[in-house]
């Protein structure tokens, strides 16, 4: 068994602001973390590897600096990597990442068992390059995957829908995507660090992995950003302390709650 | 041609860093003197050009791709998303946008519904009330729940026949996904969790904003030349207009030959009697402040006084007080209710991407620099368990 795992290196979001006079991201201090979603990805895989014996490898688009998330993953028990990186792939949207990912992952394998995802990356929020990658693969797409069995070439699927949970049975191969209740991601040993910091890496551009150009980057991306600003504030809010008044603060609320008909005045 | 969205020309280029500061997506850096281009990082958006005192920054422009004719697509169609039968609000949302989005383009476009499912064909005239010219049907067993790929196939040859110019769909846990590969396989763009969406008269361009790095920014984006334009939208962000049964429309069932589904569902657990706090009108929501779970009964106490169900922050949920149901946020839901009241939440972007467009929202919180109170219509700066115990009282004697 061969699976796939894709990881992005991302900005830890919780820290990324705009400055609302110059409309620019502040970027001081903002460390670049593995996609948290994607280390759901990583388990379901490594969970794989301890029950199957299935090799693990691991692929990431970024630039160069990127290969820090493949050595986390390898760190954590993932067996080999690939950085995918080229200026040739600058500007690409989720189609354009989507056919990029897609064609690094038939060299690696045309045929793996499983590809995984996490749910969504957590600076574009788009979830849509696991989807785009299977349809460039041709393979089954079972997305928000909370549990997973595979006997033979039969999958089990637990999937994370909005009113519950599905349970879905297919065959091999798919593209998965995974849901942070899948799991408690494991952490990496001190031997795995070792082995990770000395692994060699391929790097991977256009050209390596077969990618027509008029395909990649913003060349090959029907989406443009045209616009980028800060969200807009609310204003004309009212403030009440409530420390000085409680009294006072519990008849604002009562009387905001008679004005939208909320209780009876 | 340059294989780079831009290039810096190293003469005229001072190193004052204005680019560097200006770029928002960490592409430049200043290597001594000198702008350099973090090429992959870089997304086109021209931010640096503007920047540049010394005009050392040329964007390199694209020719249009050439053979697609993007005037043999036409109308405006909202994906009609069902579950188990139930047309699903969120489509009536989208048809209410999609009426203004017709009126903004012109030019005799139609606003177009399109039902994939099994024995749904009724529900077409409730999309016809709801703003639908035509509602394209594909009414047939292997539809009645959603697979990826029979979806996919049935809305692509579906685009591929009729070519709509705009297609907008519910950034459900369904949307999202088959979205993903109908827009792949068209070779066109999809911009997911748009929170606005407006069309150009002249251009006929979708403009379509969405927030990204976790809400903290907004970006606007476009699909300049391929067509369909194709954008998600998450539930309660538009609001869902009343039907008009007097409307007519055409309901246009379609028969297609399909794909062979790749999964079954062996089993389905949902539960719908549960409380969707997605649509509920008044939403009582808790976070860390109340500090330890026997104090989620304050939320449920007021929320029963006022007809309210109970929301949380993630925190809540993290802490086990809760479950994740009625967690609101982005790895939560996305609330609109007439009334929110947040109680010892301090707003975390995430939380905020959350609710920040229910109509009226009130918070209680003892850090008068919190950011909920960026959102709140009426903030109590205050101890939440003074207050909240207070309002129970006041609410208790006005019955």
């Amino acid at each position: 068994m061969h699976v796939i795992v894709c990881v992005k290196q991302v900005p830890d979001t919780t820290n990324v602001r705009i400055n609302p006079e110059t409309n620019t991201l502040m970027r001081e201090g903002v460390e670049s973390i593995m996609n948290p979603y994607d280390e759901y990805a990583l388990e379901e895989a490594l969970k794989l590897k301890d029950r199957h014996g299935a090799r693990v490898s691991v692929i990431s688009m970024g630039p160069p600096q990127a290969d820090v998330v493949l050595r986390e993953a390898l760190a954590r028990g993932a067996d080999d990597g690939v950085l995918l990186t080229d200026r040739a792939f600058a500007g690409a949207d989720t189609l354009a990442t989507s056919y990029a990912i897609a064609q690094a992952i038939k060299k690696i394998n045309p045929n793996p068992d499983l590809v995984f995802f996490g749910k969504q990356a957590i600076d574009g929020d788009t979830a849509q390059v696991g989807p785009g990658v299977s349809e460039f693969l041709g393979c089954t797409l079972v997305t928000y995957v909370q549990a997973l069995s595979v006997e033979g070439d039969t999958f089990t699927v637990e999937t994370h829908m909005d009113e519950g949970t599905d349970v879905l049975e297919g065959k091999l191969p798919a593209v998965m995507t995974v849901v942070k209740e899948a799991s408690t991601p494991r952490f990496a040993s001190l031997s795995g660090w070792v082995g990770a910091k000395k692994a060699g890496l391929p790097k991977w551009g256009a050209a390596d992995v077969g990618a027509v150009k008029e395909m990649c980057g913003l060349d090959g991306s029907p989406t443009k950003v045209v616009k980028i600003f800060a969200p807009p504030v609310k204003t004309g809010g009212i403030r009440v302390d409530g420390r000085a008044a409680p009294g006072e603060a519990v008849a604002a609320i009562v009387k905001a709650l008679q004005d939208k008909g909320v209780v009876k005045s | 041609m340059s294989d780079t969205p831009i290039i810096i020309d190293p003469v005229a280029c001072k190193g004052c860093k204005k680019c560097v500061t200006a770029c928002p997506f960490d592409a430049l850096y200043m290597e001594g003197k000198l702008a350099v281009l973090k090429a992959a990082e870089c997304r086109a958006c021209n931010a640096c050009v503007k920047a540049c005192p010394f005009k050392a920054i040329k964007a390199v422009e694209k020719e249009a791709p050439k053979g697609a004719d993007l005037k043999a697509f036409k109308d405006i169609w909202v994906f009609a998303e069902q579950r188990h039968g139930k047309v699903q609000d969120v489509a009536y949302e989208l048809l209410s946008t999609g009426l203004r989005l017709k009126k903004e383009r012109g030019g005799g476009c139609q606003l177009a519904a399109v039902l994939l499912g099994h024995g749904v064909t009724e529900s077409a005239q409730r999309l016809i009330a709801a703003g639908a010219d035509k509602v394209y049907v594909v009414d047939q067993p292997g539809l009645a729940e959603y697979e990826a790929d029979v979806y996919t196939d049935a809305l692509h040859q579906l685009v591929a026949k009729h070519k709509p110019e705009v297609i907008l769909a519910g950034a459900t846990a369904i949307g999202r996904a088959f979205f993903a590969k109908v827009a792949v396989r068209a070779r066109t763009g999809l911009t997911a969790d748009c929170t606005a969406l407006s069309i150009d008269k002249e251009t006929y361009l979708l403009h379509q904003t969405r927030p990204a790095f976790g809400g903290n920014i907004m970006a606007t984006i476009m699909t300049p030349n391929h067509r369909p334009q194709m954008a998600t939208v998450r539930p309660k962000v538009f609001k869902m207009a009343a039907p008009d049964p007097k409307r007519t429309g055409d309901t246009l069932v379609e028969a297609l030959t399909l794909v062979a589904a790749n999964t079954k569902i062996a089993r389905t657990e949902h539960d719908l009697s549960a409380v969707n706090i997605a649509e509920a009108e008044i939403i009582v929501a808790g976070g860390r402040g109340l500090k330890k779970a026997e104090n989620m009964a304050l939320l449920e106490r007021l929320a029963g006084l006022i007809g309210g169900v109970v929301g949380c922050s993630r925190a809540c949920v993290d802490a086990g007080w809760i479950t994740a149901a009625h967690q609101v946020g982005q790895t939560g839901k996305t609330v609109c209710p007439k009334v929110y009241i947040a109680i010892g939440i301090s707003g975390a972007i995430q939380h905020l991407e959350g609710m920040r467009s229910s109509d009226t929202i009130i918070a209680i919180n003892s850090d008068p620099n919190a950011p909920i109170f960026g959102v709140a219509d009426l903030g109590i700066v205050g101890d939440l368990f003074e207050v909240v115990p207070k309002l129970i009282e006041a609410l208790e004697a006005g019955k």
